[in-house]
């Protein structure tokens, strides 16, 4: 059996999985069940002075069929009394020594305030602490959550702050609502961040109903754009989380959030340089009992591996990862059709033909049956086609042997400027 | 199949029609079924299963790719989990209970359970360890769902089993006595297999009256567990059983799992007694086989018959014939003592009789004769009554008794577990029952022992 636990930024965790801050979190009841069902950690539902909530709350992309493909919800921080909060995480903590409890924090860009909080978190023995400079509704219109993260000196001064009173490890969590995730991440690092945690939610509107035009979710008829996450964000996070791994002068650890939903999403992520990953949606949408699979698919997939630790895996794709212009211009891959898999639903075909490169001819052979070939001459090898076919092992996309050796776009230019 | 196979009589095409019927699910029949599933909380299914395999469970396993996880997953629960994938009467119990009937199409929850196990087996996977030893023995006597079962839990909880099976291989019916185009022997012997590699010892050809007798057992084991099934189909009881040309269902379906296909039955036209699942067996098999015809007589009606839905599907499928309300009364026999007709009369079901079912009775004078080459019998097992009772235990004709709660006989030693205990009247006996029993039967001599056991670890 592989080992699955993790020390991130000094913080030793059983297993890589965190809830991440959000109604998982909320109370210490859930907290609990969490960690009697074998969560590694928990990132207490954001902590700040008292707000109100609305409702609904929540809407949801249905993606043909398959439900909450994407998950948008438009609440703010913890509604319950910080007090409350407190005593919780103290009675939690006490019953789940080995288990991590990470507080989540906002309130205004003030030194003072973020001192007092920290302090207040610490006595009760959070683990360690999270800054939600994410949150990209509501709180935002305050000046808080997004609005810090938005900013990359708001973002340094403000992990600053959280840094001068802490003695615990401090995350700061980004907000993908921004151009270049590198900078307010460098900015954090700045700040003296002991690591990151990305993403919070994308600003998003879930649709508008056909009946009413009321927007999804709406409140008493009107709507405010909300925060979307679940499986349709993790590439957007994956990519966010790869860009701050491969960067040189980034090195603090990078905690995962962002439509992770199977141990497989996990794999990914620490490949792509997470050394832990937070879940939210997923646990929304099945209960905690998830972690299950979680847990167990991971290990029997280092066993597999013959790796001995989930430590090995973390950024070991980060290297593979790169600028357009490192990329091979030789490189040549063409789409092959095994015909005796194919079912001739033609979607390849017609795929290739209208938006493509019409490289796959629909043809007969001399028993009068249909057909696909593509003229590999001028397949440019896009995907589309694979992409688009409905059956496993229909279509591959092959290697051909380079008949020139690798060029990129960077070593092209070094060339010509040579000349 | 039945005109399909007439002409078809090379011995490879005949191997063939013993192959395993159903094809297993592809990966992407898999995965959008496993998809499908709602991964209910609570859910029905769970509770429908004898075993109570947390199904919702080793389905998002397959979904997520976890195949080891969900192999494992099933096969906790169910010691015999990839003989169940393919002969649990699913519509019955796990299928029957998914909330899915309610709003589109229920979760082929066998087929996806098949599609696990057989990942498990193609890559030969070990799926649990045997506990350490507490000092323990426990003698089994048969190696069938039941005694594989009771076997397995008790390894991993540290005992030293030694199952006594009088047959030359092990997995009783599983291996001999089911069908091999529904269950492979292959299968079995896998589960028999991930048994032997928690370090049990099965020791075949050893029969219990024969080779070992009760007194060794109770002198060498700390406890007995008897799990020897039920017996051979019972005589018919009428004139002309002797001849030849006259077959029992179970034995014809063992010589077919063993490969070995009776070239007699190849053009005949064959008659099968009863209506439980050994008939519809005996049936398909006589087709398989390359009878030209094959008709299922049965003294009560459709509406009786004990074999399970899917069962008799594939039956009429096969094209076997039924005739309802009719009974052989005598066999005719040609020159050679071989049987060449038979005398039936036809039945009526009347008020009900002791067990609550309508009782068939006679019509005076409707005899008639049907002409036949091959009569396969399969109305139920005998019990091993003899055997039984030199254990000295109380039984209700040949039913071993037992105290629901912890399997114990008359002889607070000897646990009895699987169709040993199988009442009369209720139902078809089914592996997974017998696969429950088995659990329940090792849990129950844990439960008796941990004490003690715990005291010699200390
Ligand atoms: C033809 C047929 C078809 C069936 N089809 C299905 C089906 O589709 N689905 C389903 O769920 N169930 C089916 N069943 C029922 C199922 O096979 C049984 O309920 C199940 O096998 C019972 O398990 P068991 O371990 O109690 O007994 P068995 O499987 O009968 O095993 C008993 C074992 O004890 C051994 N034994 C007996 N006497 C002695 C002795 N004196 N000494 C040593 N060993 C001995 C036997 O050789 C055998 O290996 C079918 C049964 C038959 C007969
Ligand atoms: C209903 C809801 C409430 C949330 N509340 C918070 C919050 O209070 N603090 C915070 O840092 N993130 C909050 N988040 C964002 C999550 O912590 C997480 O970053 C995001 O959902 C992406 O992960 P996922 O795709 O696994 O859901 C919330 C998310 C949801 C869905
Ligand atoms: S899940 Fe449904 S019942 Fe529960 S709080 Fe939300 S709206 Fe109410
Ligand atoms: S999309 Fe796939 S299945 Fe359909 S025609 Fe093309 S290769 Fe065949
Ligand atoms: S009841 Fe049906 S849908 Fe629900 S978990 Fe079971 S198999 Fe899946």
């Amino acid at each position: 059996m592989a080992d699955i636990s993790i020390n991130f930024a000094g913080i030793k965790s059983p297993n890589p999985y965190w809830l991440a801050s959000a109604p998982p979190t909320n109370t210490g009841y859930q907290v609990q069940r969490a960690f009697e069902a074998g969560w590694g950690g928990a990132v207490w539902k954001t902590l700040g002075e008292p707000i109100l909530n609305v409702t609904s709350r929540f809407g949801a992309h249905h993606f043909n069929g398959q439900r909450v493909a994407g998950f948008n919800n438009i609440e703010l921080i913890s509604d319950r009394p910080l007090e409350v909060n407190l005593k919780e995480i103290y009675e939690t903590k006490k019953l789940y020594p080995d288990q991590v409890i990470i507080a989540s924090l906002m309130v205004e860009p003030e030194r003072e305030k973020w001192h007092e909080l920290v302090k207040k978190v610490q006595d009760v023995g959070v683990d360690g602490i999270e800054l939600n400079l994410g949150c990209p509704h509501g709180m935002s219109e305050r000046g808080m959550g997004s609005a810090i993260g938005q900013h990359p000196d708001l973002v340094e001064m403000t992990t600053m702050y959280a840094k001068e009173a802490a003695i615990v490890p401090v995350i700061t969590k980004l907000t993908p609502n921004i151009t270049d995730i590198r900078v307010t991440a460098k900015a954090a690092l700045q700040g003296g961040a002991d690591a990151v945690s990305m993403i919070n939610t994308i600003n998003s509107l879930i649709g508008v109903d056909l009946d009413t035009w009321n927007t999804i979710p709406n409140v008493n008829g009107k709507g405010a754009h909300g925060g979307y996450c679940g499986p349709a964000v993790k590439p957007i996070a994956l990519n966010m989380v790869g860009d701050c791994a491969r960067d040189p002068g980034f090195n603090i650890p990078i905690s995962g959030i962002g439509g992770v939903s199977t141990w497989q999403d996990t794999v990914e992520f620490m490949l792509m340089g997470a050394g832990g990953v937070q879940i939210c949606t997923a646990a929304m949408h099945h209960g905690f009992r998830i972690i299950d699979d979680l847990t167990e698919g991971l290990s029997n997939y280092l066993d597999e591996k013959g790796i001995a630790s989930v430590s090995e895996i973390i950024g070991a794709s980060v290297e593979k990862y790169t600028d357009w212009s490192n990329l091979d211009l030789n490189h040549k891959v063409v789409a092959r059709i095994n015909n005796d898999i194919c079912i001739n639903c033609n979607k390849c075909h017609i795929a290739c033909e209208d938006t493509s490169h019409q490289c796959i001819d629909m043809l007969k052979d001399e028993n009068g049956n249909n057909y696909l070939k593509v003229r590999e001459d001028d397949c440019v090898g896009c995907n589309l086609c694979s992409i688009v076919c409905p059956v496993d092992g229909a279509i591959d996309m092959i290697d051909l042997t380079p008949t020139e050796p690798p060029m990129s776009w960077n070593k092209r230019e070094a060339a010509i400027k040579m000349l | 199949m039945g005109n399909l196979l007439k002409n078809l009589i090379a011995d490879d095409v005949l191997k063939q029609n013993f192959e395993e019927a159903k094809p297993s699910f592809n990966q992407q029949e898999a995965l959008d079924e496993a998809n499908r599933c709602l991964y209910c909380y609570d859910a029905p299914c769970i509770t429908a299963c004898p075993t109570g395999i947390d199904i919702p469970s080793f389905i998002k396993k397959i979904a997520s790719g976890n195949m080891k996880g969900s192999a494992t997953t099933i096969m906790e629960s169910n010691p015999v989990g990839a003989s169940c994938a393919r002969v649990c009467p699913t519509e019955e119990l796990c299928e029957g209970a998914c909330v899915l009937n309610h709003s589109t199409k229920a979760i082929p929850i066998g087929d996806l359970q098949r599609y696990a196990t057989d990942w498990a087996i193609k890559n030969e996977q070990v799926l649990f360890q045997a506990g350490k030893k507490n000092g323990k023995r426990v003698a089994i006597v048969g190696s069938g769902p039941a005694g594989l079962s009771t076997a397995r839990e008790l390894a991993r909880l540290g005992y030293e089993v030694t199952i006594f099976e009088k047959k030359n291989e092990a997995g009783g019916l599983d291996t001999f006595g089911i069908v091999p185009f529904r269950l492979p022997k292959e299968i079995a012997l896998w589960e028999v297999g991930q048994v032997e590699k928690l370090g049990v010892e099965i020791r075949t050809n050893m029969e219990l009256g024969k080779d070992i007798f009760a007194d060794e057992l109770f002198e060498n084991y700390d406890a007995v567990v008897l799990a020897i099934g039920m017996s051979k189909v019972p005589m018919l009881g009428i004139v002309g059983e002797e001849l030849s040309g006259i077959y029992d269902a179970i034995d014809l379906v063992e010589r077919t799992k063993e490969g070995h296909y009776d070239a007699g039955f190849r053009g005949k036209r064959v008659a099968v007694i009863g209506a439980g699942n050994t008939a519809i067996d005996g049936a398909t098999t006589s087709i398989r086989l390359g009878a030209e015809n094959v008709k299922i007589l049965y003294r009560r009606t459709e509406a009786e018959m004990t074999a399970y839905d899917f069962e008799y599907e594939f039956a009429k499928q096969d094209g076997v014939e039924f005739r309802w309300l009719t009974t052989p009364k005598r066999l005719i026999s040609d020159e050679e003592g071989h049987v060449k007709q038979m005398e039936c009369v036809k039945m009526e079901l009347r008020d009900s009789g002791k067990d609550g079912r309508r009782r068939p009775v006679e019509i005076t004078g409707s005899e008639f004769i049907m002409d036949v080459d091959i009569v396969v019998k399969a109305i139920g097992q005998t019990r091993h009554t003899k055997i039984i009772e030199s254990f000295g235990l109380e039984h209700d004709g040949g039913v071993v008794k037992v105290d629901p709660e912890s399997s114990i006989t008359s002889n607070p030693k000897v646990y009895a577990c699987g169709d040993v205990i199988f009442g009369k009247g209720v139902g078809e006996a089914m592996v997974v029952s017998a696969a429950q029993q088995g659990k329940e039967t090792a849990l129950s001599i844990h439960e008796r022992f941990n004490e003690s056991v715990k005291e010699i670890a200390l």
